[in-house]
């Protein structure tokens, strides 16, 4: 119940923050924008429509994840209203839960806006609307769930700042970790050891990426997708129990 | 002795160390302090700018983790959740969730306790009432001015009716009608049989609402107990006298016996060392045929007090001696 308090007050003062309005306008518009473009190419336009809308939806949601992720425990901490929060009957893996689910919360709602404004366009271009894009959509939101707690994990031990530029990092060597144990397999035993290390370590965030299923009208099988599911939710635990363990020996100064 | 059952704030040579620093300099804030607050009281935490009254504060609230010693609430281990139901908290300068009105404001605190719907209402009310917020419960704490974030952080140390409220620093940055309304919210909180555990360096405020102080000083305890008891103790017990047209003989008599002689034309102000020399002072007046304007005991405050012992730490030894 504590944690739910926190995570309905993480939400209001998100949909009380102009960045999150801004940057919802900013992927709608993109969104939009893909009419436009589409009318620039010779046919395919329809690939073009899914794959800008898409990535749109990810770029955008991305965005929110890092950048209103980091604020959430180091903006409580370097304005001090934790300090009322802590010494109410609240433990501190509760708090950080609550930040993380109210989170959560924003990015769905997010998501499912902008995913709307995507299957508005669609609509309106008579683009066919597949299963397989609710699929993708999913995964998007998955991949957000996995950076929210990237972010939220950097921010129990440093400056926002500090976080953003780690969190941005983090989500870009998670989409090119494959490359890692290709790098590997062309090195010796040691090397390619610790390469795969990093591999294992390291959020593989490609698998949360099916846009070219889409757009190549690929199928994924139901027990892969939860397959790729359990591999966000389990990571993204792994993250929430490491920041939770860090986060409860931290001294608030 | 104090039952262990009276005690409210127990803590034994607590001490916190911070490393600062890229280099984790080692920084000692709180010291071998040992402190009891008892039950019903007002207890005042003085000191100077940096004497580590925050930190201190900060472990007793789980905000902190000392380095070593023990703290206790309501006889309790320090980060036992039991205690933090029966506590509240006002934090320094505080920020609050300025997106809030200050009804959701309440309402987001009580929930942390476990309070709902119409319970949770009538206290939000309650307590809005008490800090003179009613005009503004609709209002986003943004828009708050200094005063009126004070008012509304003591009415969210208040939510869960604590029996312990701990005030950091509740009066810096008032003005004075903003302090006078923080002192009688105090003393409303002491009538109604809550302990109160403030810090401040606003002495006067001290002397008026406190039962006992404590003095820290880089991080030490220098003195602690009743106001009264302190000032007593080693408190100067001069004695001001204005005086008009003493003879230069008279003067010489009366000299001996003062610390401080100033002369302004026909008048003097003349400080005598202590009360025992009034009875020989007011002799010799007689006998110049003088006459005595006024006469003023002075009683030592708190700031005296405070300042003789911070100078008196400060100072190194051989030039105290």
């Amino acid at each position: 119940m504590k944690i739910l308090s926190i995570a309905l007050n993480t939400f209001r003062e998100n949909l009380r923050d102009k960045l999150l309005y801004n940057l919802l306008v900013f992927a709608l518009l993109m969104i939009g924008s893909s009419v436009l473009l589409s009318r620039l190419t010779l046919g395919e336009f329809h690939r073009l429509i899914l794959d800008l809308g898409l990535g749109s939806i990810n770029f955008f949601g991305v965005l929110i994840a890092i950048f209103v992720g980091i604020g959430l425990v180091s903006k409580e901490i370097e304005k001090k209203t934790i300090y009322t929060i802590v010494s109410k009957p609240v433990a501190r893996y509760q708090f950080l839960l609550g930040k993380y689910l109210g989170l959560t919360i924003t990015l769905f709602v997010n998501t499912v806006v902008m995913a709307l404004g995507l299957l508005v366009v669609l609509y309106a271009q008579a683009v066919p609307i597949e299963g397989m894009l609710f699929k993708a959509l999913a995964l998007i939101f998955v991949e957000f769930m996995v950076i929210t707690a990237v972010a939220l994990l950097f921010s129990t031990f440093t400056s926002a700042t500090l976080s953003a530029i780690f969190t941005l990092a983090m989500y870009v060597v998670g989409h090119l970790t494959a490359d890692l144990q290709t790098f590997g397999a062309k090195m010796d035993d040691l090397s390619r050891g610790i390469l795969n290390g990093i591999y294992y370590l390291l959020p593989n965030l490609e698998r949360f990426n099916l846009k070219g299923h889409v757009v190549h009208h690929l199928e994924v099988s139901g027990s892969d997708l939860m397959l790729i599911i359990a591999y966000g939710a389990t990571y993204t635990a792994f993250l929430l129990f490491t920041a939770s363990l860090i986060f409860h020996r931290r001294d608030f100064r | 002795m104090t039952p262990s059952s009276d005690l409210v704030v127990q803590t034994e040579q607590l001490s916190k160390i911070f490393r600062v620093g890229f280099w984790g300099k080692r920084v000692t804030a709180v010291d071998g302090l040992s402190l009891e607050v008892r039950r019903g009281e007002v207890f005042g935490f003085l000191g100077p700018n940096g004497a580590g009254k925050t930190t201190t504060l900060k472990i007793l609230m789980g905000l902190i983790y000392p380095t070593s010693g023990t703290a206790r609430l309501f006889n309790l281990d320090m980060g036992d959740p039991r205690a933090k139901t029966r506590l509240g908290f006002l934090p320094e300068s505080p920020y609050f969730y300025d997106y809030l009105t200050s009804r959701e404001f309440l309402c987001f605190y009580g929930h942390l306790f476990g309070l709902w719907g119409a319970v949770l209402g009538r206290r939000v009310d309650e307590l809005l009432e008490l800090v003179g917020m009613t005009h503004a419960k609709d209002l986003q704490l943004s828009k708050f001015s200094k005063g009126m974030l004070q008012r509304v952080g003591i009415a969210q140390a208040l939510i869960n009716d604590p029996e312990l409220v701990v005030l950091d620093e509740p009066m810096s940055g008032l003005d004075p009608i903003g302090r006078k309304e923080v002192r009688d919210l105090i003393l409303g909180l002491k009538e109604s049989g809550k302990t109160v555990l403030f810090s401040s360096h606003i002495l006067h405020d001290a002397e008026v609402l406190c039962d006992r102080v404590a003095i820290i000083l880089k991080g030490r305890l220098v003195a602690c107990g009743r106001v009264t008891d302190l000032l007593d103790q080693g408190a100067s017990h001069q004695v001001e006298l204005v005086v008009d047209r003493l003879t230069p003989e008279g003067l010489d008599h009366l000299r001996p016996l003062t610390d401080k002689v100033v002369m302004q034309g026909d008048r003097m102000l003349v400080v005598l060392k202590s009360q025992q020399q009034v009875e020989g002072a007011l002799e010799i007046i007689r006998t110049a045929k003088a006459s005595l304007v006024s006469l003023n005991p002075q009683k030592g405050s708190l700031e005296d007090f405070f300042i003789r012992e911070v100078k008196g730490h400060r100072s190194p030894p051989e030039k105290r001696a």
